[in-house]
């Protein structure tokens, strides 16, 4: 029976907004059939397979938001091969044409191509919101064109302020592909290149002429472990080259792994009359005679800081070239430096820096001159000691220990290049404000002493130190320190057989004491699956987890089985897991775990592991946030390479060295993917660039780019 | 046994797991391994519907420790050598096939001792793979780029070390010994000397300077070893410096270490001179006969020798 008027029942209906009721109620009778019809707005279809396009639009006209689902299920673990089909296409063409105003598009492991978001973008006027879960196809053309149809609310003005607000890179380029508006407002004056070969210091400029603050990075990241030749590239002069003919107003520069000459900072530094703040990490190729060109003529240098790079010194006079009139220093890292130093200009400059805030020193400042220094700037948030090497009886050392209670400002500390450990009590009285602690090069310092030290320093939020602190040590760390985020254990002797090393147990008392603990480099002498089990129980916020067992493919000792069950419970507990390093005997499995539950990791390390392609397949088809994948020595050849090109596209780089990959699947790879470099370095001279496609590349470095190949690459690396 | 250890991990505590693999798993019966093998994808995609259970890992841990059981006892060899392909035999290869094909003059005999070396490096690390783990652990050093540690980390480290320990210098202070070859012993207890000043002794330490000489030269040099870390970038330092000729075979002889920039004459042997060194034991060898790393912890001094003269030492 009908008793009420479609208006009614419509309103009635609207109240039912489950799927399976509205199916109920449409099955009552022909009228509340066709009232539902015209009412229902949201449709969820579980298989896009189940009806088509067409049936659909028929039966429900009024639809506003459609949810559709392609792939089985399993296709998530790779059981369902790439193109068994789950087109959206024909839908989003069907919806078109039928002029239905689409307003919401939800889409779940289905194909989607840049084409049918290009056309989904242009064809619903009132289109609001688009989710695509597990999807793939499409590329960031299609998203371009999805944001550039979208509208523009906020007057400019507005928009940058709320632009001032997102910070973190990855916003921002989100942001700017909004649509051209927003593009042109989000030109920010803070850039990060990871990658100095992805794009050119033209292009850069050109999009981003209000640059102040620029971040660069050169060489790989196995660079760091002699992996790349020397004259690799990654050379810094270009840029500045650049920047500087475009009077750009740089004020700060970072440089990581790049090839800096005196020529440069010379160039750098009369070029930007703004420059306030420099960093080099791991870089080299200049000399203390660019950081004096730095000294004399950055008038506002607020920052200098040089962390773990290759100088050649020439001479300890470069620190008497900060200009009398220079006063604004915060911050100065000169500890990598292995000269000589002019002590009494390095007090004189301490002494007119008021705002001085981090001094690291290098091991030629000793132990009188700290006092001095520490003397004229007690509010040191940060101090690095250089040689810290005194008679304990003498008159010096308790002046220093009389200084050091005043300075109660200092958070971090490090050095101790060269240490007498019994001076140390000279500083237990600060140690309670300790936030942050590296003793990893103050080799000088062993067991009791060392946890001595580090039982007064409770708050330690990072501890750096050297594995000589044994687990014994490590248990007292995890007692002590319960606000500890990040550990890095290195090895005091690398390359010894197995002393003073730490085990498994080190990291489980670690685990067990410290809640807060996200951050782990640790170097060890063996590790189990018991005890990374516990780990990862115990610490599931980890978001960095790199573990370096110094004998590589070393089985778990207890059972002889290979890691993977213990690695694979840290990535399925570890959530938010970002980087991760594995060592260890590991096999094809490890890599099925980390493809399955690693969902947010973005930096692969893996050395000596895996069985076969499939170790790397689990790991491209399953880390959708992969963004740094760097292999040695494994067996994954060309089949894996090649599997997913279009993956490449999504990550920054690849490095594959000692693997099974040839010349030919490298080139297959390139001849696919224009907009990637594909380096061989050739260094040995192994191979010929012949028609040998079946040799194998010995180190391979692949990695996206706007600017094609670059043209500074030394003779032994070939682009193909 | 064997069902509680698979299946029943889920209620077991890891440490019974782990104890249960110790006592049957690892020697369980090839069948059984064989099944869990076979299922190992499956059960792993079913894992994922019962996500949320707390048992998981375990149990994933049961099965798929025992499926790797399999691979380790049934190819285990073939798994060793697997990474020695993937590492060693290029290598071997290309030395190999860099000497045949190298149409210069270095001879088959002195086809570099750096090649040489790098080969001893691969039955270094083909007897690791295979023997004990002891052996192994020794022998890691050989891996280019192992442990995977910043090698301005490393350069540092050894230079810590071979300098003398300053616990001493507490009682000690005054007693100087201005020697300034700080290098050569390895015991750094036997060392108790140190340098007086501490301003002195920063610099000191900071450096390993050793002698150099070259025949035919009258004037000796002193280098800072620890501002190289591989044969080929202080051999070229030593080229520069008493400027020996270094027209190279046009770029293409490249040696096997990594990290170098243009293969070096005087290691190669191409050249009329050899670089020797003396060390700890005062016996006179040639450069480039073992790792890096020990040679740093033995050389006093180097000599650049005439070739001619240079028969008959230790390779």
């Amino acid at each position: 029976m009908n008793y009420f008027p479609d208006e009614v029942l419509e309103h009635v209906f609207d109240v039912v907004t489950s799927h399976r009721d509205r199916n109920a109620v449409s099955l009552v009778c022909k009228l509340w059939y066709r009232v539902e019809r015209f009412s229902r707005q949201r449709v969820f279809i579980g298989n896009c397979y189940a009806i088509s396009p067409q049936r659909l639009i028929e039966r429900f006209p009024g639809l506003k938001s459609l949810t559709l689902k392609g792939k089985p299920h399993f296709a998530d673990f790779n059981l369902v091969p790439h193109d068994w089909g789950g087109y959206v296409q024909p839908w989003i063409k069907a919806l078109a044409r039928s002029r239905i105003g689409l307003e919401e598009l939800r889409l779940k492991r289905m194909l989607v191509s840049d084409e049918s978001l290009e056309l989904l973008s242009r064809s619903f006027a009132n289109f609001k919101s688009l989710v695509l879960v597990s999807c793939e196809g499409f590329t960031t053309a299609g998203l371009a064109a999805i944001a550039a149809n979208w509208m523009n609310y906020f007057p400019d003005e507005v928009l940058e302020h709320v632009f001032d607000v997102v910070t973190s890179h990855r916003d921002r380029n989100a942001v700017s592909l909004v649509c051209k508006l927003w593009y042109r407002v989000e030109r920010f004056s803070r850039l990060f290149i990871g990658n100095c070969y992805a794009i050119s210091p033209q292009r850069l400029i050109e999009r981003f002429p209000g640059l102040k603050s620029l971040t660069l990075k050169g060489k790989p990241h196995f660079a760091d472990f002699n992996l790349v030749p020397h004259d690799w590239g990654g050379y810094v002069q270009p840029w500045i080259k650049a920047l500087a003919r475009s009077r750009i107003g740089l004020e700060e520069l970072r440089l990581k792994r790049m090839l800096v000459s005196d020529e440069s900072l010379e160039l750098l530094s009369r070029s930007f009359a703004n420059f306030k703040s420099l960093v080099l990490v791991s870089c080299e190729g200049f000399t203390t005679a660019g950081l004096a060109a730095i000294a004399a003529n950055c008038r506002f240098l607020r920052e200098l800081d040089l962390q773990e790079n290759e100088i050649d010194d020439h001479s300890g006079h470069w620190l008497s070239c900060f200009p009398d009139t220079c006063t604004s220093l915060i911050s100065l890292n000169f500890a990598c430096l292995k000269g000589e130093i002019n002590l009494a200009a390095l007090e004189r400059l301490v002494a007119r820096s008021p705002n001085l805030k981090s001094l690291r020193l290098n091991r030629a400042v000793p132990l009188e001159t700290l006092q001095k220094i520490l003397m004229q700037a007690p509010q040191l948030a940060d101090l690095g000691t250089g040689s810290y090497v005194h008679d304990p009886d003498s008159e010096t050392y308790n002046k220093l220990k009389a200084t050091i209670l005043k300075c109660k400002s200092i958070r971090n500390l490090s050095g101790f290049l060269e240490v007498a450990p019994r001076c140390l009590p000279a500083f237990y009285p600060i140690c309670m404000n300790l936030t942050s602690l590296n003793l990893s090069y103050a080799a000088g310092i062993h067991g009791s002493e060392l946890i001595k030290l580090i039982s007064h320093c409770a708050k330690l939020q990072r501890l750096w130190i050297l594995d000589c602190i044994g687990d014994k040590g490590l248990e007292v760390v995890a007692s002590t320190c319960k606000e500890l985020q990040e550990l890095r254990v290195f090895p005091s002797d690398p390359f010894g057989v197995g002393h003073a090393a730490v085990t498994e147990s080190g990291l489980v008392a670690i685990s067990i004491g410290c809640p807060k603990l996200h951050s782990v480099l640790y170097f060890c002498q063996q590790m189990t699956n018991a005890a990374l089990m516990t780990v990862a129980k115990n610490c599931p916020n980890f978001i960095r987890f790199r573990l370096c067992i110094l004998e590589p493919t070393k089985p778990d000792p207890s059972t002889m089985q290979p890691l993977d069950d213990g690695f694979g419970a840290i990535v399925q507990s570890c959530k938010q897991l970002r980087r991760l390093s594995m060592t260890g005997l590991l096999t094809d499995q490890v890599f099925l775990y980390i493809g399955m539950y690693a969902e947010q990791l973005e930096m692969l390390s893996i050395a000596f592991a895996g069985d076969s392609d499939k170790g790397m397949l689990y790991v491209l088809n399953g880390c959708k946030k992969l963004r740094k994948l760097e292999i040695r020595d494994c067996p994954f050849g060309n089949v894996a390479l090649l599997r997913d090109v279009g993956k490449y596209e999504t990550m920054r780089s690849l490095w594959m060295s000692s693997c099974e990959v040839t010349l030919g699947g490298c080139k297959t790879l390139a001849k696919k993917m224009p907009r990637l470099n594909v380096e061989i370095i050739n260094e040995n001279d192994q191979m010929e660039l012949g028609p040998e496609d079946g040799q194998r590349v010995d180190r391979m470095y692949l990695y996206r780019t706007l600017v094609g190949p670059r043209k500074d690459a030394p003779e032994f690396v070939w682009t193909l | 046994m064997q069902g509680v250890f698979v299946r029943g991990g889920g209620s077991g505590a890891v440490s019974a797991g782990g104890g249960s693999s110790t006592s049957g798993g690892s020697m369980s019966t090839v069948s059984k391994e064989d099944n869990l093998v076979l299922s190992s994808e499956d059960s792993s995609s079913c894992l994922d519907e019962s996500e949320l259970e707390l048992g998981l890992g375990l149990s994933l841990g049961g099965s798929g420790g025992l499926g790797a059981c399999k691979v380790q006892q049934g190819p285990r060899d073939g798994q060793y050598a697997r990474i020695l392909t993937a590492k060693d035999f290029p290598y071997l290869g290309s030395s190999a096939s860099a000497s045949s094909s190298s149409s210069s003059s270095s001879s088959a005999s002195s086809s570099s001792s750096y090649s040489s070396l790098s080969r001893a490096n691969v039955t270094a690390g083909t007897k690791r793979s295979a023997e004990s783990v002891a052996a192994a652990s020794g022998a890691s050093s050989q891996v280019v780029g192992w442990p995977p540690i910043r090698a301005y980390r490393i350069n540092s480290l050894v230079n810590q070390a071979k300098l003398p320990a300053t616990e001493a210098f507490n009682s000690l202070m005054g007693k100087s010994e201005n020697s300034n070859i700080v290098v050569g012993n390895g015991s750094n207890s036997g060392c108790d000397k140190n340098d007086g000043n501490a301003k002195e002794q920063g610099r000191l330490r900071a450096s390993l300077f050793v002698k150099v000489n070259m025949d035919g030269t009258p004037i000796g040099r002193k280098v800072d070893l620890s501002a190289h870390s591989c044969y080929e970038t202080l051999a070229q330092k030593l080229e520069d410096m008493f400027q020996i000729s270094t027209t190279i075979i046009n770029g293409e002889n490249h040696d096997v270490m990594v990290g170098t920039k243009r293969p070096s004459r005087l290691l190669d042997g191409s050249s009329e001179f050899v670089l020797t060194y003396e060390d700890k034991d005062g016996d006179w060898m040639l450069v480039g006969d073992v790792p890096w790393r020990m040679f740093i912890g033995s050389v006093r001094r180097l000599r650049i020798m005439r070739t001619s003269e240079a028969n008959g030492l230790d390779r």
